[in-house]
């Protein structure tokens, strides 16, 4: 709902000056299917930067649509797919890219995945190894019958 | 008037908390059972009084009071009567009452159904219940009263946002809240337990039920939210990995781990440590989930500007209840140490892995949602963690997980024989082969890791089946013995069956529509036609229609076969909101099977034709379907007649009954 909440806000913000349009429009596809496939492909790692949490290939906002046609503009002039996203971001900022770059910064980002399953096993391992020991005040007698009742029902 | 008894009561149901918070817990520090037995009572005065005050806001919204400003901003007298009515959570001060309205609700169903805990327990846990009511009590008359008249009373209301006018409004929010908060019993649990210092099997056996019934209400919640943007938002995107969707699979993933280490705890004894912070953690994932999604703080920074005040009082809450339960439980962790021995090859090695996968999923979906707020915070940069983020890391995360899922059930506790397992589990891996094999050769455009996610589903099912089969006996006994034995099995069974293939059938679906979706978009005029994935899509033409609130424009197209037999209408509407004027787009959906056509209409042309979208999702209501399959394994658990130990009420009956 929340999310609905905020693209609402959003529409509504957006209302005022333009009716709903669509993401990509048919008027921006280029006529070499290849390159257009590209086209989508990138956009789908591209921030629209007016919107909440929106690819430019999902948002209907002008901006989202001026980025799609920079960068079908960027491929027909024969960028790689690199070279496009290095030119988007020499203008926007890395805020545009939805998928951090692999740096220094973003290095805890995406080590995190792998950094804590090893370091979650290698507990585990050490724990295995040695079975711990009850430290807990064990159970009076009435206590242990009521827990075994309990259990057994 | 009716609105002054319902801020009355909020404050009185403040001052109760207070009472349920305190005197309960004096009580069992004391050992005085008077003071201990105001529990009960006062959390179930403090449920009425919040149904009070929560009816008294439904009354001015369905009365159209519009004196009263929350009202006023939030309806319409020309607005349907559903709308009215839900319009009272389709805001923050509105939600905010129904969120707290159901952890009364909570604290009120522990208090009935706990004569059986040990007195101290009970006291504790129904106080802890009581410090979170008072703590979001006060947040509402503090910050977010919806309560506020206006003099003079405007003549009509704002109306509801239209995305919101919408059958999921009744249904996500409560759902999702029941989810959300419901995980507040099991956090009231485990802090009381650390209080006491001593924890032991029943304690998870009291708590499982609470956890798994949380756990059944967010699966539906997310699942309903999910389908609700699926064909609300018009673009046909079901997963955004937005932070405040995070917010509410956060506690899904740490639910899910706490549902299977309290099955450990329960049988085992083992894993009682880290059961308790399981606990703690869910319910505080929840709350900072409450926090991201009121403050704004992750969306906007200026969202969390106009109103700094909710976003500081939230943090405060969050700070004093996860730091005080981290820190009881830094202090009283090492007095728990005890627990069953096992082998790793075994069910609770088994569960132990899954743990740790969804730990780590867990923390990955955090620290993405985090990410850029702590480095802009240090370094100033903006970045962004999206949607590519996630489904690489959390997909890669998921993999290993879902693999080693159908091995689970399969395995003895204690001590499990991993190649006579593997050998039982031999007919499944074929059936997952087999089928990733077919798709991957007959399916058009199917890439391999397409067709291994297909097996990988075929995998889950099979896998599941499997466990039934072999616990029925089939097919060493006759297949009526199996059913007999079947219907004998214990609900628990079931649960975890239906659990696992469910979330096989909700793989299938994500493999198939990210897979085979095809997307078309174009520019049609009345009578044109387009091909989609063996469909003809006929633009019939517009037609203007007016509803109670709006107006719309249809656009209405007929659906034939490939050899021209009619297959029925979809319709997609431009629609105008007339009290906001604000403009929406109404997809049309039409289901064949279990995939769906989806179309969505855009702004009209210069040369007198209408820009169209076309989608053809296969499978796609897999997705959700498999989340009622995991909620019906959710329900079985809970039907299951060895957890009826936490609802005292259902033992009852079960005893009464003849022998």
């Amino acid at each position: 709902m929340t999310r609905l909440l905020r693209a609402a806000m959003l529409s509504l913000a957006l209302a005022a000056s333009t009716a709903p349009a669509f993401a990509v429009l048919p008027d921006e596809v280029l006529d070499d299917p290849a390159l257009e496939e590209r086209a989508r492909d990138l956009s789908v790692l591209l921030r629209c930067m007016v919107c909440q949490n929106q690819s430019i290939d999902d948002s209907d906002a002008e901006l989202a649509r001026d980025l799609r046609v920079l960068v079908r503009e960027r491929l027909v002039a024969g960028d790689t797919d690199d070279e496009v996203i290095a030119y988007i971001v020499s203008r926007y900022g890395e805020f545009v890219l939805l998928r951090p770059r692999f740096n220094y910064r973003n290095a805890l980002l995406w080590g995190a995945p792998l950094l804590l399953l090893v370091a979650g096993g290698i507990a585990i391992a050490i724990r295995a190894r040695k079975p711990a020991q009850s430290r807990a005040a064990p159970l009076d007698a009435v206590e242990q019958k009521k827990l075994d009742d309990i259990l057994k029902s | 008037m009716t609105v002054e008894i319902g801020h009355l009561a909020l404050v009185l149901a403040f001052a109760l908390a207070v009472v349920q918070a305190t005197v309960p817990m004096l009580g069992a520090r004391l050992g005085d059972a008077r003071l201990m037995a105001m529990a009960a009572p006062t959390a179930m005065a403090g449920f009425a009084l919040v149904t009070l005050s929560f009816c008294s806001l439904v009354a001015a919204y369905v009365t159209s009071d519009f004196s009263v400003a929350n009202v006023w901003q939030n309806s319409h007298s020309l607005k349907p009567m559903l709308y009215k009515v839900t319009g009272t959570w389709g805001n923050h001060e509105g939600s905010m009452l129904l969120w707290v309205l159901i952890l009364v609700l909570f604290g009120a169903l522990v208090a009935m159904f706990s004569s059986n805990l040990p007195a101290t327990l009970r006291a504790n846990v129904i106080a802890v219940q009581g410090w979170i009511g008072a703590a979001f009590l006060l947040f509402i008359l503090a910050t977010s009263n919806p309560f506020v008249r206006l003099d003079p009373a405007p003549i009509e209301g704002r109306d509801l946002n239209p995305i919101l006018q919408d059958i999921g409004l009744a249904v996500h929010p409560p759902l999702l809240y029941l989810g959300y908060v419901g995980f507040s019993i099991s956090f009231s649990f485990a802090v009381a337990a650390l209080i006491e210092g001593r924890i032991d099997a029943a304690w998870a056996r009291w708590v499982r039920p609470w956890v798994l019934a949380a756990w059944v209400f967010l699966t539906g919640g997310i699942a309903m939210g999910s389908y609700w943007a699926y064909y609300e938002l018009g673009w046909g995107g079901f997963w955004f990995w937005d932070p405040v969707e995070n917010a509410s699979f956060m506690p899904w993933l740490a639910g899910t781990a706490l549902l299977h280490s309290a099955l450990v705890m329960e049988r085992r004894s083992a894993l009682k440590i880290w059961t308790v912070l399981l606990a703690v953690l869910t319910f505080s994932l929840s709350l900072l989930g409450t926090f991201l999604v009121r403050s704004g703080v992750l969306t906007s920074v200026h969202a969390f500007a106009t109103d700094p005040a909710r976003g500081v009082f939230i943090l405060i809450i969050l700070g004093i209840f996860i730091g005080g339960a981290l820190t009881l439980f830094a202090l009283r962790a090492s007095e728990l140490k005890a627990g069953g021995i096992f082998q790793p090859i075994s069910r609770e090695g088994a569960l132990v892995l899954n743990n740790l996968f969804l730990s780590t999923a867990t923390a990955t979906v955090l620290i993405g949602t985090l990410y850029p707020l702590v480095i802009e915070a240090l370094t100033g940069d903006k970045i962004s963690v999206g949607a590519p983020f996630f489904n690489l890391t959390f997909g890669l995360l998921m993999v290993p997980l879902l693999v080693i899922v159908p091995f689970g059930p399969l395995l003895a506790w204690k001590r499990g024989d991993l190649s006579a397992v593997s050998q039982r589990l031999f007919a499944a891996l074929g059936i997952g082969l087999a089928i990733a094999l077919v798709s991957l050769v007959f399916i058009d455009r199917v890439s391999v890791f397409a067709a291994l996610g297909c097996g990988l589903a075929a995998w889950l099912i099979a896998g599941s089946v499997t466990d039934l089969a072999f616990k029925s006996g089939y097919p060493k006994v006759g297949a009526a013995v199996a059913i007999r034995r079947l219907m004998g099995l214990p609900g628990a069974a079931f649960g975890t069956v239906f659990a696992h293939a469910g979330l096989g059938v909700t793989l299938l679906g994500l493999v198939s529509v990210t897979a085979l979706e095809v997307e078309k978009f174009v520019t049609m005029k009345p009578g044109e036609t387009l091909d989609v994935a063996g469909l003809v899509l006929n633009f019939d033409g517009m037609m203007p229609l007016r509803g109670a609130n709006f107006v719309e424009d249809q656009a209405r197209f007929s659906i034939a076969g490939a050899d021209g037999k009619s297959l029925g209408e979809i319709v997609s509407a431009k629609r105008v909101y007339t009290a906001r004027r604000m403009p929406t787009t109404e997809a049309g959906i039409r289901t064949f099977g279990f995939s769906q056509l989806y179309v969505s209409v855009g702004d009209p042309t210069e040369d007198g034709g209408i820009v169209v979208r076309v989608w053809w999702k296969p499978n796609v209501t897999l997705i959700w379907l498999g989340a009622v399959v995991m909620m019906v394994g959710g329900v079985f658990s809970l039907a299951d007649r060895r957890l009826r130990i936490g609802a005292p009420a259902a033992r009852r009956r079960q005893s009464e009954r003849p022998a």
